[in-house]
């Protein structure tokens, strides 16, 4: 078999006849139907909870009711399972009230009443007094090249809240079972699932069963809040001693769960004859009430905040802001498009600045192989970006529009723009080495049939499909003869979360490396088993996370995007006329998979810089929480959408493959906003989401048109 | 007394009795277990709980049990055992179409709404039969060559 040969996915069938079992399809015999009791207010303290009389069967959990530890073991676990006596964020959980019927339970939440002492909400970075993280790194010497620059060019850039829609809400069962616990549902990491209930039961690890159903999309917004809901579900179902259903519906799952960071990054760069020397950064992020993840989404932020570019002197910092809004988490990207939107406009106005095309001004900047990242390690295998550029720039004429589009009269005008990012591949630093130390297990059954035994979930990126064409591939067996069944904690080894666009790369490494042992050892008939664990590649420069220096990841993906639109200078709405995009992830495992993700990260991309507008109001509440309000692309939006693979092999991943998920959301938004600039008559933008309203701003400060 | 509603399920009589007000999209899932149906925001915005109700292309969660008195309903439960499905089937399959298959069933659902209207589309009429049924995994691409595929390879099916 070809790997990169598309197959007919292994989930296929189950999922488009609709009987793939999601969580909200199980049987509800017996079950109760819980309703999360939510702070309205965005900061205060909790005077007192007043329940109505709660009929027989009716029950309700808080902060009290909770056997172990009252933290949700994220990162940090300053994240309370129930609220204790401070409500952070509206939304902030303060218990759980379930029932047998969820009409009544519904009723009966409305009547709870909550006395809150407000205290003054803290809504935005601005006002913040209280940052969660504090990073700074170097490279070179910053203060010598600014003194020595020809020009010092200074700007701020600013990104929203952007919200996973993964079309599935979150949603958990939690079923006690004699001294067990069973969670079972819509999440991407069954073992860190398994840590938080584990913490906040008092449970050793093996009293809590952890189980996947299959997902409806994810995005990263499902790698950490099912941790958060299902410490809650837990602590419920062992109070009432019976099944706990927890389903979000669509407004509240996307009010009260993790979104992309909102940002606001500061770029100063000194540029000496045409080139740019030194960049001084400064990343600041919303992290929301609680920690959750923005430790490790900063990380990576900053360490991408010089885009693909060699800058030889850098002075970075990066800080997470605490505000009283919902915590945010992981999302596509985790960190890096927030600064790749601001590096790639920052090096665009630099070069318009200068008078010169930002492709080529960019092009003079991209790093080479054997060069010196951000934070002092290696690029150790090829960097392709500039063969990915011709790809591109092939692909929808670039170069001849972005010429053409110069200088152009009338209602409708037409941009194009280029940007240009990379994914670190797995997780920042040491992480894969020190905490994780995944293990992935094969086992041969009599009937000669092998099953993959692993705890990544296949959320709709298609590893139950890659995961069996590896093992397959090198057993030479069929695909059918390879068993992937959903993750249980019970069953499989912990190979580490699904995230980090590491799962491939690294997992399915682990799983050809079995399956090469396996192979060799075949018994025909006989059970057998045979376990891989993670060894760091030899060539990687050790991450030192206290001073930023080393390889913070063992390679990179890469990626161009182009956009072209037409504005209409009239209402400010634009039409995307074509997107395009080269995307290296290695070798493909499959075709078709890899492609598809490609074309969804994309979109989400063009989203995030478009129409994906999420506001919180005065008093910290959001707007926008419903799918008629916070717009997603539809099928009209962007109707010629071409994304084309690079292959550039990676020794160290499965037949050379490498991350992939995560790259096609990174950096869209940069190629956006710079068509967009130009179809406006070469006006300057820095922030997104820019939507028509911010057209119609722009445009009427504009004399000439 | 609450009045019964009776209609046609999938070819079959289906009889409700939870009441004239009860969503389509409720009484389909948790009355006739058709899990295929899925729920994706109960307001009308995404598609996930489409079904076919007398030939047209619905969003169950918007229909009250009382309009589907005397109705024929169709399902992916229904829908999987016919010809056409197996066209769609075969072509999704074969650009891999289906990610994370929340959408999948509505959209073939809206793929064959569309196609018996219009047996040959397009590119762009394709896109707008099913700009109604959000997916947030594939950036719609394969779905449209799917569909496309699915009505060249039918041909006289639709
Ligand atoms: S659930 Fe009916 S349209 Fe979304
Ligand atoms: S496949 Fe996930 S929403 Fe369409």
């Amino acid at each position: 078999m070809n790997i990169k040969e598309s197959v007919i996915k292994s989930d296929h069938a189950m999922k488009i006849t609709g009987e793939a079992v999601y969580v909200a399809d199980h049987p509800t015999d017996g079950m109760l139907f819980g309703r999360l009791l939510r702070s309205s207010k965005a900061r205060a303290r909790v005077l007192d909870v007043r329940l109505p009389a709660l009929p027989d069967g009716y029950l309700y959990a808080d902060k009290n009711d909770v056997p172990g530890a009252n933290k949700v073991k994220i990162v940090l676990d300053d994240t309370p399972v129930f609220a204790d006596g401070t409500v952070e964020f509206i939304g902030d959980p303060i218990g759980l009230l379930m029932g047998p019927d969820e009409d009544t339970v519904n009723r009966l939440l409305e009547r709870i009443e909550v006395e809150y002492e407000g205290l003054p909400p803290v809504l935005s970075i601005e006002d913040s007094d209280t940052v969660f993280f504090d990073y700074t790194y170097a490279k070179g010497n910053t203060d010598k090249a600014f003194a020595e620059a020809d020009h010092i060019f200074e700007e701020e850039f600013r990104t929203g809240l952007q919200e996973h829609a993964y079309l599935e809400t979150n949603g958990l069962i939690a079923r006690p079972d004699g001294g067990r616990i069973t969670v079972h549902g819509s999440l991407q990491c069954p073992y860190y699932v398994q840590g938080a209930v584990a913490n906040a039961m008092g449970f050793e690890p093996d009293r809590v069963q952890i189980k996947y159903d299959t997902t409806g999309g994810a995005f990263g917004g499902k790698e950490d809040y099912p941790s958060i809901l299902a410490a809650q579900a837990a602590v419920a179902a062992y109070k009432a001693g019976k099944p706990v259903r927890v389903i979000f519906g669509r407004r509240e799952d996307m009010e009260f769960t993790s979104k992309r960071h909102p940002s606001k990054c500061g770029y100063k760069a000194a540029v000496k004859d045409g080139r740019v020397t030194a960049m001084d950064i400064d990343v600041k992020y919303n992290a929301g009430a609680y920690t959750t993840l923005s430790k490790v989404v900063l990380q990576r932020g900053i360490i991408c905040a010089c885009g693909v570019y060699n800058i030889q002197n850098l002075a970075v910092r990066g800080r997470a802001y605490k505000t009283n809004t919902v915590p945010n988490g992981a999302f596509r990207g985790f960190g890096g498009p927030q600064p790749f939107f601001a590096v790639e406009m920052m090096m665009s106005h630099i070069a318009r600045n200068l008078g010169v095309e930002p492709l080529a001004f960019k092009e003079r900047h991209v790093a080479a192989q054997g060069d010196v990242t951000s934070t002092g390690g290696r690029f150790h295998f090829p960097v392709p970006i500039l063969l990915m550029i011709e790809q591109v720039a092939k692909a929808c004429n670039f170069r001849e529009k972005r010429e053409a589009y110069k200088n152009q009269t009338g209602t409708r005008r037409k941009g194009i723009g280029m940007s240009l990012c990379y994914h670190g591949a797995g997780f920042t630093g040491a992480g894969e080495r020190d905490l994780i130390k995944a293990v992935a297990k094969l086992r041969k059954y009599p009937d000669n049939k092998v099953e993959v035994l692993t705890a990544n979930t296949d959320m709709g990126q298609g590893l139950n499909t890659t995961f069996a064409k590896i093992v397959a591939n090198e057993l030479k067996i069929p695909m059918h003869d390879i068993i992937i069944a959903n993750p249980d904690t019970d069953r499989v080894p912990d190979s580490g979360p699904t995230v980090a666009s590491r799962s491939i790369m690294v997992v399915g490494e682990l799983l050809r490396r079995a399956a090469v042992r396996l192979r060799e050892q075949w018994a025909d008939g006989g059970e057998q088993l045979v376990e891989e664990r993670f060894k760091e590649p030899g060539y990687v420069i050790p991450f030192d996370l206290e001073k930023f220096q080393g390889d913070a990841y063992p390679t990179y993906s890469w990626a161009v995007n182009a956009v072209e639109l037409e504005a209409d200078t009239l209402t400010g709405t634009v039409k995307v006329l074509g997107a395009y995009g080269s995307f290296d992830v290695g070798t493909p495992i499959d075709r078709n998979i890899v492609t598809g993700q490609m074309e969804g990260g994309t979109m989400q991309g063009i989203g995030f810089a478009s129409m994906e507008r999420m506001a919180v109001d005065g008093s910290g509440k959001i707007r926008g929480n419903s799918l008629s309000d916070y717009i997603i692309p539809t099928s009209l939006d962007i109707p010629n959408l071409q994304c084309m693979l690079y292959e550039e092999e990676y020794p160290e991943g499965p037949y050379g493959a490498k991350g992939a998920g995560e790259l096609p959301a990174v950096g869209a938004a940069g190629a956006y906003i710079e068509a967009i600039e130009q179809a406006l008559g070469d006006v300057r933008v820095n922030h997104i989401p820019f939507t028509a309203e911010d057209a119609i701003e722009i445009l009427h400060k504009e004399p000439s048109l | 007394m609450i009045r019964e509603v009776v209609f046609n399920l999938n070819g079959e009589t289906a009889v409700w009795n939870g009441g004239p007000a009860a969503r389509l999209l409720d009484a389909l899932r948790d009355g006739f277990r058709n899990t295929g149906v899925k729920c994706g925001c109960r307001e009308g915005e995404c598609g996930a709980c489409a079904v076919i109700l007398d030939g047209m292309l619905v969003n169950s969660c918007m229909v009250a049990m009382g309009r589907a008195g005397g109705s024929e309903v169709m399902t992916i439960e229904g829908y999987k055992k016919t010809e056409r499905f197996a066209a769609l089937d075969k072509s999704f399959a074969s650009v891999s179409a289906v990610q994370c298959g929340f959408c999948t069933p509505g959209m073939v659902l809206a793929a064959e709404c569309l196609l018996r209207e219009n047996p040959r589309p397009d590119e762009g009429e394709i896109r707008a039969g099913i700009s109604g049924n959000l997916c947030r995994c594939t950036g719609y691409n394969a779905i449209v060559k799917a569909i496309s595929s699915a009505a060249k390879d039918g041909e006289g099916l639709w």
